[in-house]
This record gives structure tokens, C-alpha cells and sequence, in this order.
């Protein structure tokens, strides 16, 4: 499939690959030729191309998630050439084009590298680390009854527009696989302060960030230093803003929480 | 207690010391450069000595030499405890190939490195001269104060010494052009109208300060 612009040429690349069978085996860089790549492809096309090519050999796929394939469920993560979802600002694996890359390259792809997110086998890791945080508190408790009136809690456009930003976070763990100190605190500033700029979520204020802060440590992620790898790499483009927002957060509930532990 | 405990040893907690020790450290370098400014003065040392004297001996500054003290140790012993726990975060099997320069400057993620330089040069500063204005035998002066003044100009004539100097300030110079503004962030102080003025002025702050201190062992070395 030559792709749908007349002028890209198809490409041949050198792909070195994180083979790892399991949780407990050791993993290492495996090469692969792969050819006839259309410069329109996604990523993962290309990935998809280089598995049916093993299958046909009778060879084990190489194991990468995936699911939307439209930069929204944040299942695709790959560590390409040494960056986070690859060298494009921006974006999600399934939204990187082979076009960003020359005839001839090579090109490694490794999983996300945290101690909290152990790889499942070869490119695939277990993100559930982020969804036991979440679990700690990044939601709000809503009583049942009936459907509330639109416009019956009034937010101003600018907070409304400020909470939208942090929840346009995918989870996709970026934030985690490009920090030195593999931290999660953009991820978990995303949802605190979206859900502290809301008055929906003001109940649940500080039990949310004591908790989630609580389990975001627990499972062993880093500790932020201000570097700013998150931000730059983060496909939605979550901003450091967010990581003051934890940190006050953080405080202010400590210093006034009725909690004692 | 045990809330305030946890809630210190937290990760959050932990860089809300450094935070804190950290700007209290500024704070302290304004103190001690604008005192050392007197090594400038051409009065063959009397005027520096005269200060350091009373910075030696003055009851107020003796007890908040403790509180200095203290500063240096919370601020070094969180780097470590925050440092080995960030290591251990990325797992055993690191990435065999990371672009991590690409996305973010190198003394954002080369505290610790920078910690240590600064760590040894102050080892050596404070044996060679607070040990010895303290607890050496050093000769009186015209004011019979202890002429701490000639042991710096001597020791400024050392090349080795005067590279150590300006070496250390380097180090500190980066060390603050990311600390100074880090440490705003990590205590939530920021804010669209007042962070820019605050990157600004530490940069300044940063650069204005270390010039300073390495002005001293360069004056010397060449011009006295
Ligand atoms: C003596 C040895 C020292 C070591 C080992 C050390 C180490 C570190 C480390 C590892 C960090 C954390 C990285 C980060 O937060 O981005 C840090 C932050 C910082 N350091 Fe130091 N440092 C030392 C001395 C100093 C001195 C002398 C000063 C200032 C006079 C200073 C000021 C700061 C500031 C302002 C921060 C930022 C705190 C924050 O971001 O929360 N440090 N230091
Ligand atoms: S903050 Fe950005 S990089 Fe981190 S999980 Fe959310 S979308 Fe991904
Ligand atoms: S596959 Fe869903 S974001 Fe890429």
C-alpha cells in the first residue's frame, strides 16, 4: 500500500525492539528489517506491518498496546528513539507518522521504564498503578436523584476552561516514562486540580489529595523536581501549572484536614 | 504527630524541605556576600576583620549559625533521601537509549551532581577558613582582631584554590538558576501574573550572587 500521496516514497528501516516474554524473564533489543513503509503510515502500522511479516515466519509478534488508534484512550506507549510516544511534540504513538522519519533510519523502540509499571511483555507495561490512583480519589461522589438543571451550579468560563485543560489528561504514563525520577505528579495534578477548580468538587477537596498523593507514593513513583520532561512530553499538553496546583493542594490540606494519620 | 511526620516524609513533604532550606541557603549567600564585600577595601584587611570578628563573637549570629547549620543538614539529607528514592522509581532496566536532553535543560536534571560539587568545595572552605578563624591560632591585626584578612589573601594566591572557587560557583550559579525558581513551584507559589518576574529574578539573582563570590578569588589571585 503505497498510501495516499502520490509523492512519498516507501521506506526501509531498521527497527532494534525491547523483546521481553514476561514480567520475570530478561529483555533485550532485538533487530528487525522492515520494508515497503509508506511514509503515511501511523506508527503502529508500521508495527502492525512488522508483526504480520513474524507471523508469516511463524515467529511471536512483537506485544504493543493499542486500542483507539485516535489519541484518546493513552494505551499506546512506546519510548521511540529515546523520547516518549517518539520525537514529535505533541502527539500519541498512533499519531506519529512514518513521515517523521528518513529511509534508512533506525529506529528503538523500548516500553515505558518505571518501577511502577512493570512490562507485561515486550513493549506492553501494567499501567494499573494509575488506576489504584485514581481509585484513591481522582473522582466525584454524586448523589442519585434526579438529572440537575443545566447551569444550576454556575462556573466561570476561565476556572470551566482551566478544569478542561487538566482533564484533557489520556493517562498514557508519558509524564512518568520521560522523568528522570520516573514521577507521576502530572498525572495526579492533572485530576486534583481539575477537580479542585470545580465547586463539584470542593467535598471531597482534601481527602482527594492526601490520598492520591498517598498512593501515588505507594506504588513507588518519583518524587517531582521541577525539570519539566512531563510537560514537554505530554501528548495533551498538560502544563506545570497543574504540579503548583498539587503542591498547595497538598498543603493546604495537611495543614487543616481533619485527618491524623 | 504522627500526621505532620507523614505528611514531611511524603514525597511532597520532603521537597517542601528542600524548598524551604533551600531558599533559607539564598538568603543566607546575600548575608555573606554583602560582608565579604569588604575584602574590596583597601585598608590592608582592617575593616574585614573588624566584621568578622563580630560575625564570630556576636551572641545573635552565633545562634543563627545553628540555624544555618541546620538548614545544610535538613537541605542535604532530603537531596539524598529524595535522590535514592527517585533513583530506585525508574526501576532496575533503564532505557538503553533516552533522549531525556532534548526536552529539558541539564542542570534541571543534574542537582544532586551540582550538590555534591558545592557540598566538597564548602568542606574545604570551611576548614581552611571558618576552622581556623574559630579554632586556629591566627595572628592579631592592628586591632588586635584575628587577622582572618591575610589568610584569605594568602590563600587566594594558591591557583588550585582560586580554580576550586570559581569552579564551586559555577556549580552554584546553575544550582540556583533551577533551585530558585524550583523551589517557588514546589511550595505552589506561582502565579500567571508574578512566575515570569520570579524566573527572571532568580536568573539574575543566580548569576549576580556567584559572580560575586568568585569576583573574591580572582581579585586576589590577580590583582593584589
Ligand atoms: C551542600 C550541598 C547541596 C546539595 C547536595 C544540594 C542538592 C540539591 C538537590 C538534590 C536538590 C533537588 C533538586 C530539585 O529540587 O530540583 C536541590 C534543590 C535546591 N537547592 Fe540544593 N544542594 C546543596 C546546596 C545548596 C545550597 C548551598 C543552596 C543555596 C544557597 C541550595 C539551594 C537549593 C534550592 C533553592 C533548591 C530548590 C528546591 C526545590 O526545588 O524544591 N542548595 N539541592
Ligand atoms: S499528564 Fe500528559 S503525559 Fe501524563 S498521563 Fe496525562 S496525558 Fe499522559
Ligand atoms: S491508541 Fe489510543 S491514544 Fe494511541
Amino acid at each position: 500500500m503505497a498510501g495516499s500521496n502520490p509523492n512519498a516514497k516507501p521506506m526501509d528501516l531498521t527497527l532494534k525492539v525491547w523483546r521481553q516474554r514476561n514480567r520475570t524473564a530478561d529483555g533485550q533489543l532485538v533487530d528487525y528489517q522492515v520494508k515497503n513503509i509508506s511514509p503515511d503510515m501511523s506508527f503502529l502500522e508500521m508495527l502492525d506491518v512488522l508483526n504480520e511479516d513474524l507471523l508469516h515466519k511463524g515467529e511471536d509478534p512483537v506485544a504493543f498496546d493499542h486500542d483507539c488508534r485516535e489519541g484518546i484512550c493513552g494505551s499506546c506507549n512506546l519510548y521511540i528513539n529515546g523520547r516518549a510516544h517518539g520525537p514529535e511534540p505533541g502527539t500519541t504513538t498512533c499519531q506519529l507518522h512514518m513521515r517523521k522519519f528518513k529511509d534508512g533510519d533506525t529506529i528503538v523502540v523500548e516500553p515505558w521504564r518505571a518501577a511502577a509499571f512493570p512490562v507485561n511483555r515486550d513493549l506492553s507495561v501494567d499501567r494499573s498503578a494509575f488506576d489504584r490512583i485514581i481509585q484513591a480519589g481522582g473522582y466525584v461522589s454524586v448523589n442519585t436523584g434526579g438529572v440537575p438543571d443545566a447551569n444550576e451550579i454556575p462556573v466561570p468560563k476561565s476556572i470551566a476552561d482551566r478544569a478542561f485543560d487538566a482533564a484533557t489528561c489520556i493517562g498514557c504514563g508519558a509524564c512518568v516514562a520521560s522523568c528522570k525520577n520516573a514521577s507521576a505528579m502530572l498525572f495526579v495534578s492533572a485530576k486534583v486540580s481539575q477537580l479542585a477548580l470545580l465547586p463539584q468538587g470542593q467535598v471531597e477537596r482534601k481527602t482527594r489529595v492526601e490520598n492520591m498523593v498517598a498512593q501515588m507514593d505507594k506504588e513507588g513513583f518519583g518524587a517531582c523536581t521541577n525539570i519539566g520532561s512531563c510537560a514537554a512530553e505530554c501528548p495533551v499538553g498538560i502544563s506545570l501549572e497543574n504540579i503548583a496546583i498539587l503542591n498547595r493542594e497538598f498543603l493546604a490540606a495537611k495543614a487543616t484536614s481533619n485527618n491524623l494519620a | 504527630m504522627s500526621w505532620l511526620s507523614n505528611a514531611l516524609s511524603s514525597s511532597i513533604g520532603r521537597k517542601i524541605i528542600m524548598s524551604i532550606t533551600g531558599l533559607f541557603l539564598c538568603s543566607f549567600l546575600v548575608i555573606h556576600l554583602i560582608g565579604n564585600l569588604q575584602l574590596f577595601k583597601n585598608d590592608g584587611g582592617v575593616a574585614f576583620n573588624i566584621y568578622s570578628h563580630f560575625m564570630g563573637t556576636n551572641p545573635v549570629i552565633r545562634t543563627i549559625e545553628f540555624v544555618l547549620l541546620a538548614g545544610f543538614v535538613f537541605h542535604i539529607y532530603e537531596a539524598i533521601a529524595l535522590t535514592g528514592r527517585n533513583k530506585a522509581a525508574r526501576g532496575p532496566q533503564g532505557y538503553k537509549v533516552d533522549n531525556i536532553g532534548q526536552n529539558s535543560p541539564w542542570q534541571s536534571r543534574n542537582m544532586g551532581l551540582l550538590g555534591t560539587i558545592i557540598l566538597i568545595f564548602l568542606l574545604v572552605h570551611l576548614y581552611n577558613f571558618f576552622y581556623r578563624a574559630r579554632f586556629g591560632d591566627l595572628d592579631p591585626d592592628i586591632n588586635s582582631n584575628d587577622d582572618l584578612y591575610t589568610l584569605v589573601a594568602s590563600s587566594f594566591k594558591q591557583w588550585w584554590y582560586v580554580l576550586l572557587y570559581v569552579l564551586a560557583q559555577v556549580a552554584l550559579a546553575y544550582h540556583l538558576i533551577h533551585g530558585f525558581k524550583s523551589a517557588f513551584q514546589t511550595l505552589g507559589l506561582t502565579h500567571r501574573k508574578y512566575t515570569p518576574f520570579i524566573t527572571y529574578f532568580g536568573y539574575a539573582f543566580s548569576i549576580i550572587v556567584c559572580a560575586g563570590f568568585a569576583a573574591m578569588p580572582l581579585y586576589f589571585f590577580f590583582l593584589k
